[in-house]
């Protein structure tokens, strides 16, 4: 890791801090931060802007609820042999509704998220996935229950 | 999981493809949106709001690195759990502040693993020394760490394009 670029100014931390969940819904939502933070509406763009250049921040937006739009998601592995492992990834990773897929410490060596607007649709693609990967399974692990998701760290 | 169904319209759907991209580092990003989609700053504004209020937004805010911010470690915990005990145990696990992602998910022959937590940490041995620390306060004895060896993909998700 780059120690320059991922140091981080108490002003920065702060800003990251304040916008992790809350980011004001306001007409000018800079100069409330810039408010905040004691310094100017100016300042504050240009330390998005430079968070962003330096891949602090990934973007500012709405997270959805995938549900809510209508959409199913689920949890896939596949047991991969090894030689193969970084091939089927490729396969995987050229799926726009792959969202996540990692290499893991398992049996089960490669796990991926597949999100679509429907189970059909689910299904129809792991079907895909798996003649075109040329493996036995895909473990299909939808959620059951949800007990927690946050997505944001105090820094 | 519930299955609630909430049908948008064609100008909804335009400002869900706007507010799932990055928002503008201008004074007035909201009425530049809204300019895009046909709205008025304060429908955007009001909209965003409604929507938060009803979950169909879980988060406005900051997507962030999180090995660049520092947080360094994480761990895809999975664990055996008898079926009646799932809501139980998985609701203390969620209660664990370094547990971030805490689901239940379906068993087959060939993965006997049901509940699902990512635990994160400053280092492996951090998020390790977590698992066993969970593992004490639930008493489930029966689980497996599942560290990432490559991270081939990590994207957030398009709707409605």
């Amino acid at each position: 890791m780059d120690q320059k670029t991922d140091f981080m100014t108490e002003t920065e931390k702060q800003l990251l801090n304040t916008i992790q969940s809350d980011f004001p819904l306001a007409s000018r939502p800079f100069k409330e931060l810039a408010t905040k933070l004691g310094i100017s509406e100016n300042e504050v763009i240009d330390l998005m802007e430079d968070l962003k250049q330096r891949k602090i921040i990934r973007r500012v937006g709405a997270i959805f609820d995938l549900q809510k739009l209508g959409y199913k998601s689920t949890l896939c592995a596949i047991k991969a042999p090894p030689q193969r492992l970084d091939e089927i990834a490729e396969i995987v990773n050229s799926y726009s509704g792959v969202t996540h897929n990692y290499g893991r410490e398992n049996e089960f060596n490669l796990w991926f998220t597949l999100i679509a607007k429907n189970r059909e649709e689910l299904s129809r693609l792991l079907k895909e996935i798996k003649e075109k990967a040329g493996v036995d399974m895909i473990l299909d692990l939808p959620a059951i229950n949800l007990y927690k998701i946050r997505v944001d760290f105090k820094l | 999981m519930n299955e609630e169904t909430v049908s948008f319209t064609e100008q909804e759907k335009a400002l869900i493809r706007e507010l799932q991209e990055d928002i503008p580092s201008t004074p007035s990003p909201f009425k530049n949106i809204g300019e895009k989609v046909g709205l008025s700053e304060e429908e955007v504004i009001a909209k965003i709001r409604d929507w938060k209020e009803k979950g169909i937004i879980r988060r406005f805010g900051v997507a962030i690195k999180h090995h660049k911010a520092g947080i360094t470690a994480n761990v895809m915990v999975v664990w055996k759990v008898p079926l009646e005990k799932t809501k139980e145990i998985g609701l203390i696990m969620a209660s664990h502040p370094a547990v971030s992602h805490c689901y239940e998910r379906p068993v087959f022959p060939q993965w006997p693993y049901n509940l699902f937590t990512m635990v994160h940490g400053k280092s492996n041995d951090e998020c390790r020394r977590i698992a066993d620390e969970i593992s004490d306060k639930t008493g489930i004895k029966d689980f497996q760490l599942l560290f990432s060896t490559k991270e081939y993909k990590k994207s957030s998700m398009k709707y409605f394009i």
